[in-house]
C-alpha cells in the first residue's frame, strides 16, 4: 500500500535526515523524493510503501508529529488511493 | 512522483483547513423479518439484529478513519419504518419499540438511530397512528432515536389529517422536552416524497425496496466549496458552476473510496453517495458563508434564491459524473441553528422564515432547525408543514419540515441545544391564524403531471 508523504517548512539542517529516520525506524520504504526549496521554504514529497510498516498507523502519525515539530516542519501522510480518487479519473 | 504538488497539497488542504468530511457511514437495516404477534419478541429480534449487523459498523469506520487519514465524524444506523414492524404486535403505544432502538444504538456506540417513521402520504394504517401518536413520549425517552413522518408524494398528493396531526404532534414534543428547549423535535423530521436511502440524520430510514443491510455514505464539504470560490472571485457564473462542479466531484469520489472500503470491510453492499453541502456550527463549515462569497451581502438578500438554486444543482452534477450511485437528498441543507453564518443573518434581519420558505423551493430539505415561539399555535405548525409539502410534491422534490417551538421563549431570544445542533435566535412566525384551513383535513389531491406552464 502507498501513500505520499508531504514535508513542508522552514529550511534548515536535517530536515531530510530527521524524516527518513523515522520512516526507516518505522519500516517504511521509501520509493521516490522530490525536493525543492521556495522562498527558503522546504517542499519535500515522498511516495513511500507502507507494507512492511512495523507500527501502528496512530504510533506513526504521533511520531511523525513529533519529529515535525522538532524539525519546524509540518508532515503530513495522505494515502496515494485518496489522491487517485480525487486527482485521477 | 504521479501527482502534482498542487494536487496533493488541495488535497492536504481540503481535509486539514477546509473541513472536508464523511459527515457518516450509515448502515441501513432491514427489520421485516423482526415482526411478532407479540411485542416482546419483536423488540427482542430488532436488538439482536442490530446488534448483530452492525455490530463492527464503528470499529470498521475508526480503523478507515486512521489508515486513510480522512475524518469521519458520525456512525449511524436507519431501520425500515418502525410503523410497518411494530404494526403485528397489537400494542397501542410503540414507545418501547423507541427504547429498544435506543439501546441497541448505544450498544453497537451509534450516535443516532433513524427510522421511528411512518409514511402515511395516502392514508394511515393501524400501526401508523400508533406510531405517530407514540412520537412525543418515545423522542421524549430516548436519547439517539430519531422519528420521521412522511405526508406527501407527488402521486399521492398530501394527507391534510396528517399535517394537522403532526402540527400537535410537534407541539407535544416541544412540551415534552421543554427543559432542554424542544430539543426532542430537533430529531423528528416531516417529509414529503420521503427518500428510502438518506444517510442523514434525522431523516434517514430503511426503506422498503432497500436490501437487507446496506452502507450507505453522506458527505459534506461547505467549507471545500467556499474556498474553492475564493480562487474565482469577480468571475461569471459559468465559472462559479464548474467550480463547484469540480470541487463535488472530487468530493465525492473521495466519498466513495470510503464507501467501498466500508462495504468490504464490513461484508454489506455499498448502496449511494449523498454530497450534500451539511454545515455545522463550526466556523468554516457553514452553507450561509458560500452565498456571501458568491457576493450576497448575508444569505436571505436578493438573490439568495437564484445562488442556491446554482448551488444545488451544481453539487448535483458534479457528485452524479464521480458516482454511479448518488442517492440520498445530494445537494445543500440550510438549517438555521446549524449553522454559524445562517444564525448571522437572521440576527442581522436579513433571513426570515418567509425567504426561507422561497430557498426551499430549490435546495435538497426545506424549513430545517428552525427555532419558533414557544406560544405558536398547532394550526400555524401544521400551515408552515403543508406549505412546505405543497413546494415537494408539485415540483417532484424531497422538502422537510424541523421545526422547533421553544416552550417559554419569544421572538429575538437565544436557544442553545449545543454539539452538531448548534444553537440561535428565535425566529419569526405570521400571527396570522390557519385554524380553520387547517381543521378541514382530507388529502390535497396529486398535482396534474402535464401542462406545466
Amino acid at each position: 500500500m502507498d501513500a505520499i508523504v508531504t514535508v513542508v517548512g522552514k529550511d534548515q539542517v536535517g530536515i531530510i535526515a530527521g524524516v527518513t529516520q523515522e520512516l526507516s525506524h518505522a519500516g517504511i520504504n521509501i520509493l521516490t523524493i522530490s525536493q525543492t526549496i521556495l522562498d527558503e521554504y522546504f517542499t519535500m514529497i515522498m511516495k513511500v510503501d507502507l507494507g512492511g510498516m512495523i507500527l501502528a498507523r496512530q504510533e506513526l502519525n504521533a511520531r511523525l508529529e513529533t519529529a515535525g515539530m522538532r524539525l519546524g516542519v509540518q508532515i503530513t501522510l495522505i494515502h496515494e488511493e485518496v489522491l487517485n480518487a480525487m486527482h485521477r479519473i | 512522483m504521479v501527482f502534482t504538488q498542487q494536487e496533493i497539497e488541495e488535497s492536504i488542504r481540503m481535509f486539514r483547513s477546509q473541513k472536508l468530511d464523511i459527515r457518516t457511514i450509515t448502515m441501513g437495516i432491514s427489520l421485516r423479518d423482526c415482526a411478532s404477534d407479540s411485542g416482546e419478541t419483536a423488540r427482542r429480534r430488532i436488538y439482536d439484529k442490530i446488534c448483530r449487523l452492525a455490530e463492527k459498523l464503528v470499529v470498521s469506520g475508526e480503523a478507515i478513519s486512521l489508515e486513510y487519514g480522512i475524518p469521519i465524524i458520525n456512525k449511524r444506523i436507519s431501520v425500515t419504518p418502525v410503523a410497518m414492524i411494530a404494526e403485528a404486535s397489537g400494542e397501542k403505544n410503540y414507545t418501547a419499540f423507541a427504547k429498544t432502538l435506543d439501546a441497541a444504538a448505544k450498544t453497537v456506540g451509534v450516535n443516532f438511530l433513524g427510522g421511528f417513521s411512518a409514511l402515511v402520504q395516502k392514508g394511515y394504517t393501524t400501526g401508523d397512528r400508533a406510531l405517530i401518536r407514540s412520537i412525543p413520549q418515545a423522542l421524549a425517552e430516548t436519547d439517539r432515536v430519531c422519528a420521521s413522518v412522511n405526508v406527501g408524494s407527488t402521486s399521492a398528493g398530501i394527507n391534510m389529517d396528517a399535517v394537522r396531526q403532526m402540527g400537535f404532534v410537534v407541539k407535544a414534543l416541544a412540551h415534552r422536552t421543554a427543559d432542554t428547549g424542544g430539543l426532542g423535535c430537533a430529531k423528528l423530521v416531516i417529509f414529503a416524497n420521503a427518500v428510502e436511502d438518506n444517510p442523514f440524520m434525522a431523516g434517514a430510514f430503511h426503506g422498503v425496496g432497500e436490501p437487507e443491510c446496506v452502507i450507505n455514505v453522506g458527505l459534506s464539504g461547505p467549507g471545500v466549496i467556499k474556498s474553492a470560490l475564493e480562487s474565482v472571485r469577480g468571475e461569471s457564473f459559468d465559472v462559479v458552476a464548474e467550480t463547484i462542479k469540480k470541487t463535488a466531484f472530487k468530493i465525492t469520489r473521495m466519498g466513495e473510496l470510503v464507501a467501498r472500503e466500508a462495504s468490504r470491510r464490513l461484508g454489506v453492499p455499498f448502496g449511494i453517495i449523498d454530497l450534500s453541502l451539511a454545515p455545522t456550527p463550526a466556523v468554516g463549515d457553514s452553507v450561509a458563508r458560500i452565498f456571501q462569497e458568491l457576493g450576497l451581502e448575508y444569505v436571505g438578500a436578493p438573490g439568495s434564491t437564484a445562488a442556491l438554486a446554482l448551488l444545488n444543482d451544481a453539487v448535483k452534477k458534479g457528485g452524479i459524473m464521480a458516482s454511479s450511485h448518488v442517492g440520498g437528498l445530494s445537494g445543500a441543507f440550510i438549517p438555521v441553528t446549524e449553522d454559524e453564518g445562517m444564525v448571522e443573518a437572521v440576527q442581522a434581519g436579513a433571513l426570515s422564515l418567509e425567504k426561507l420558505e422561497a430557498m426551499t423551493c430549490v435546495c435538497s430539505v426545506g424549513l430545517d432547525m428552525i427555532a419558533l415561539p414557544g406560544d405558536t399555535p398547532a394550526a400555524t405548525i401544521s400551515g408552515l408543514i403543508a406549505d412546505e409539502a405543497a413546494i415537494g410534491v408539485t415540483n417532484h422534490k424531497t422538502t422537510a419540515v424541523r421545526l422547533i417551538p421553544v416552550p417559554g421563549k419569544k421572538v429575538g431570544e437565544w436557544v442553545e441545544f449545543g454539539g452538531l445542533l448548534g444553537g440561535g435566535p428565535i425566529m419569526a412566525v405570521s400571527r396570522f391564524s390557519s385554524l380553520d384551513f387547517i381543521n378541514r383535513g382530507g388529502r390535497i389531491p396529486a398535482p396534474v403531471h402535464s401542462f406545466k406552464n
